[in-house]
């Protein structure tokens, strides 16, 4: 009878080889991840936006080239001058044939798709090369911050006792300052230029990293691998490198994504404030420094609110990053962690 | 329950002393002379000059100066009563230790937060004068808060799916993406500039001077309110949400349900009442939040609240008004947060014992 059962049912082997399409090759954390966020349209477009926005921001000395445009290029002549690009497509069209050749006329015959400034400086340039600036103290503080969070809390949350005593108590302090006080203080003591902002950040912005990372590692640690590595004779460092880090992982990923789009929020309320990159450099928030007496002026002829364009584009542009980086902040939350999908 | 509390203020204790030591080593490592700012006069001539420097504790090393800004007593090395006695300053010479201390009166533990440089008036009372207004802003703000976000996200529990349920969610993202200090400007051109229908900033009409006149108050809160509210919302909505949804999947809402009482009973009385407990543990921090975080509304809505007062403190290097502001609000945060551990032990008996 059990010889018959076992005749019945064949070896896994046997039915790989009698039908091949059932053979699956191994599936890896990180395959899976991928195949998911493949699935996952949001996070794609997310991701698609961001690829394009960092590309035209690294491509902007080529892009404004092409234009005939500067960023710092002043013109008062033409200051104010609006967007071109809808009158352009009007006249293309054939909808409006009058508006698009007048605004022509009055710049030189210089195309300003997005307007000029006050100081007829060109819209679009600017939002590029501020780009550049807005973006790369982003990614470069966030990655300040990892290091230092990871770090941090992975030697509090792995050693505990009176080393994770001693960083929680500084990290508890620092967070009781107000994160924009600390800020403003530092920022208006010391009139930073791109790169100390970005060391400012940066160095005040790891403490929610290192504990979120500490309290995972007060999981990890007691986990049977970590005691199989033990128990082979592994030190701490190694622990900590090959078995505890690389767990934390997903963690990292997902929250930098989010920390990347808090920081260009931050650094951007400080540059609206006046306190973040100094002028002429333009970043996304300086633009809309000036943007409170800026909304007031009208065209003496047609009535027209002129700077409305300065006020849209920055701050749009702003929104559509960080929602882009959230977004794929969560995207790769549910890729990483599937358990978290299930709850929702 | 009396032991936790305590155990709680006495770990608060700590905290501050860090908080006053990384503020006052952040402001004086300023670069720039501190003697200088003080006496822009150029009759001063420079021995009023280390007289004044000397008796403001300046020509200090940092630690001595720390201990003088914090309990208010100067230590110098030496008998030196004679040089530093006045009517307001008592010294002492005290042989055993071969150091002289003197009792200027100040000391941020007493409460004394020192001298604003620009308008030469203590700090305490400058903050004093502009607190109404920043508890005005707060409190209608933290109001809007609960009364937009609690609603929205159990709302979209209950609707879980639907589209409302998908609008909720997806406003509560972008509502953490966008620029407060942007929205804040969109709104003041559109309801300020290009509609006309509510001023653009400030607390009141100039013109009515210190005539109290509700509707003009009203109008001229709703913005700043709202812009400051706008986080809140949105976190307070998601929180509810989650909160809401966790409730409904437990037992008792299931026999609620299976013993036949109406869907509203159920909602209300036995979810509602139980997805609101956790809120109590977040109210600390977002009353600290509003309070603390108004700074840029307050910037953009020429709002003459504390955020823009130690805003335009620290643009103006008026550091002893930065400091008292700073250790002011980094006390507001710390109290916050010991009140929700409190609510969190009042409301999870476990984390008492842990």
């Amino acid at each position: 009878m059990s010889v018959n059962e076992a005749e019945a049912t064949p070896s896994p082997a046997k039915i790989l080889a009698l039908e091949p399409q059932m053979k699956r090759d191994p599936q890896t954390f990180w395959g899976m991840a991928i195949q998911s966020l493949r699935r996952d349209r949001l996070t794609l477009v997310a991701i698609g936006f961001l690829a394009v926005l960092g590309t035209l921001a690294i491509l902007a000395p080529v892009i404004t080239g092409i234009l005939g445009v500067g960023p710092n290029d002043t013109n008062p002549e033409i200051a104010f001058s609006p967007p071109y690009l809808a009158p352009y497509i009007e006249w293309r069209l054939g909808l409006d044939l009058e508006t698009a050749p007048r605004i022509l006329g009055k710049t030189d015959g210089v195309a300003h798709w997005l307007g000029t400034d006050q100081l007829g400086r060109d819209q679009l340039a600017r939002l590029l090369y501020g780009g550049r600036v807005s973006l790369g103290i982003a990614f470069v503080a966030a990655a300040i911050t990892l290091v230092l969070g990871v770090t941090v809390g992975t030697i509090a949350g792995f050693f505990g006792g009176m080393v994770d005593d001693v960083i929680i108590w500084f990290i508890n302090t620092l967070v009781s300052i107000p994160g924009i006080y600390l800020l403003i203080i530092v920022s208006a003591i010391f009139k930073p230029n791109p790169m100390t902002l970005t060391l400012f950040l940066g160095l005040l912005g790891w403490f929610g990293t290192a504990r979120l990372i500490r309290g995972n590692v007060f999981k990890v640690r007691e986990l049977d691998f970590v005691t199989a590595a033990r128990s082979i004779g592994a030190g701490n460092g190694r622990i900590m490198l090959q078995h505890v880090i690389p767990n934390s992982l997903p963690i990292i990923i997902v929250n930098a994504a989010i920390d990347i789009g808090v920081l260009i929020l931050v650094e951007s309320a400080l540059s609206f404030l006046g306190l973040g990159v100094q002028p002429p450099t333009a970043t996304w928030g300086s633009m809309l420094n000036r943007a409170n007496n800026l909304m007031f002026l009208r065209d003496p002829e047609t009535g027209s609110y002129l700077a409305l364009h300065l006020l849209v584009a920055p701050g749009l542009l702003i929104t559509l990053t960080v929602l882009a980086l959230y977004l794929i902040g969560d995207g790769l939350r549910d890729a990483l962690d599937p358990m978290m999908k299930n709850a929702r | 329950m009396f032991r936790y509390v305590l155990r709680r203020l006495l770990q608060a204790i700590p905290t501050l002393l860090g908080v006053s030591i990384i503020s006052f080593v952040l402001v004086n490592s300023t670069p720039g002379d501190p003697i200088l700012i003080r006496t822009f006069d150029p009759n001063i001539t420079q021995e009023t000059r280390e007289i004044l420097r000397q008796q403001l504790g300046l020509d200090q090393s940092l630690p001595l100066q720390y201990i003088r800004w914090f309990t208010g007593y100067m230590i110098r090395p030496g008998n030196v009563v004679a040089d530093f006695q006045t009517d307001k300053v008592s010294c002492r010479y005290l042989p055993f230790l071969g150091q002289t201390v003197c009792d200027t009166g100040g000391g941020i533990v007493r409460g004394n937060l020192g001298t604003s440089i620009s308008t030469k008036q203590p700090v305490w009372d400058r903050m004093v004068e502009r607190m109404p207004a920043t508890l005005e802003l707060g409190v209608a703000s933290l109001f809007l808060t609960l009364l937009l976000g609690v609603p929205l996200g159990v709302l979209s529990a209950v609707k879980q799916g639907s589209w409302f349920d998908n609008a909720v969610r997806f406003l509560a993202v972008v509502g953490n993406a966008v620029p407060a200090f942007w929205l804040g400007i969109m709104l003041i051109f559109l309801f300020g500039v290009y509609l006309g229908v509510l001023p653009t900033g400030g607390r009141q009409t100039l013109t009515l001077e210190n005539e109290f006149d509700v509707v003009d108050r009203l109008r001229h809160l709703i913005l700043p309110a709202f812009i400051l509210a706008f986080g809140g919302i949105a976190g307070i909505s998601r929180f509810m949400r989650t909160e809401t949804l966790e409730v409904i999947r437990t037992d008792y809402i299931r026999t609620a349900r299976a013993k036949g009482l109406p869907g509203s009973r159920v909602w209300f009385v036995h979810a509602l009442r139980n997805a609101l407990i956790p809120l109590m543990t977040i109210l600390g921090p977002a009353i600290t939040g509003v309070l603390t975080g108004a700074v840029i509304t307050e910037t953009i809505f020429a709002w003459p609240g504390m955020g823009r007062l130690t805003f335009s403190a620290a643009v103006q290097r008026d550091y002893p008004m930065v400091l008292g502001a700073v250790m002011f609000f980094s006390l507001l945060t710390i109290l916050g947060n010991l009140l929700s551990d409190i609510l969190y032990g009042v409301v999870d008996p476990r984390v008492r014992l842990s």
